[in-house]
């Protein structure tokens, strides 16, 4: 099943598909943004304030997603003996840190006509702020070390241990005080958020979600070239 | 309706700040993984225009390297 993942395979799909994935992001950004700018309703309490929520919580959703994909990939590399998800791991990982750093900016931006402040040391935020020190880490990891089976087993490693904190930032509202909301859409329960609001949410996660896709591509292929490069060094 | 969009009942500097570092991130991570991209490719490019006919056939013979190669060509 993996050998219809190897590099050599796919770059052909690869390679193409970014222009496709741009346009389609451009268009879903486009719409996301007119509905989250124009057309969503200001909140009865927060006001205009709330649509701060359409780039705040897209970032900090895949910004999760993507340290999650990259911990099992990371530990898949290791069990299946298999370099290709350790590139894929590396290639999503710009896009993850982007996406954090988004949050917690956004996040701050936002904290301070809601709650009188840039920044508080509060369970939500500051377990944010240790995953983009993991992702900081993980990422300097791939850039210091030479060595490739030192650095799978590195940046594995710090993936592990970052993966203890996602469980922490997702019930972090729910285990202590914190000044942050808890969460209003649920997978497994009713939403308490209106269909108003939450189509322009899920259509900038999904611009998100498209934008990711591009970078992860662009990325992944550029580190399938620099192999290449290494190969056409050795003829 | 661009009034109140500029406005926003006072939160507009919040809330337009917030969307332009979302987008300015965007544009910058996007330039940077292009910029890094185009290096490769002509790295790429100018390593096989140094390499003997042998070398060049023998590196043909892998697909990939003939697409790396077109692609370079038609950007």
């Amino acid at each position: 099943m993996f050998k219809l993942l190897e590099p050599n395979k796919i770059f052909q799909i690869t390679s193409k598909a970014p222009k496709y994935v741009l346009f389609l992001f451009v268009i879903v950004l486009s719409v996301g943004l007119v509905e989250a700018l124009i057309l969503s309703p200001e909140d009865y309490k927060q006001s205009d304030a709330v649509r701060i929520m359409y780039v705040h919580v897209p970032a900090a959703w895949i910004s999760l997603g993507i340290f999650s994909s990259i911990t099992v990939l990371s530990i898949s590399g290791f069990i299946f003996k298999n370099k290709n998800f350790f590139l894929i791991s590396k290639s999503l990982a710009p896009s993850g840190f982007v996406f954090n750093i988004i949050a917690l900016v956004t996040g701050s931006i936002w904290g301070k006509p809601t709650w009188g402040t840039w920044w508080a040391w509060d369970a939500r935020i500051t377990s944010m702020l240790i995953l983009a020190l993991f992702y900081a880490l993980y990422l300097i990891t791939w850039r210091i070390y030479e060595n490739e089976e030192k650095v799978f087993k590195i940046s594995t490693f710090i993936t592990i241990l970052g993966i203890i904190n996602v469980p922490i930032i997702k019930y972090s509202v729910d285990w202590w005080n914190t000044l942050h909301q808890p969460a209003s859409i649920n997978i497994l329960s009713k939403s308490s958020i209106h269909s108003s609001m939450l189509y322009p949410l899920l259509i900038m996660t999904a611009a998100f979600a498209l934008f990711s896709l591009l970078i992860f591509l662009m990325k992944y292929n550029t580190e399938l070239i620099k192999i290449k490069n290494k190969g056409l060094d050795r003829l | 309706m661009i009034n109140e969009l500029l406005f926003m009942n006072g939160y507009a500097v919040y809330v337009l700040s917030a969307f332009g570092f979302t987008l300015l991130s965007f544009l910058s991570l996007y330039l940077v993984t292009k910029v890094q991209f185009i290096k490769e490719q002509n790295k790429f490019v100018a390593k096989f225009g140094s390499l003997n006919t042998e070398q060049a056939n023998s590196a043909k013979s892998q697909r990939i390297n003939k697409e790396i190669l077109a692609e370079a060509t038609n950007n």
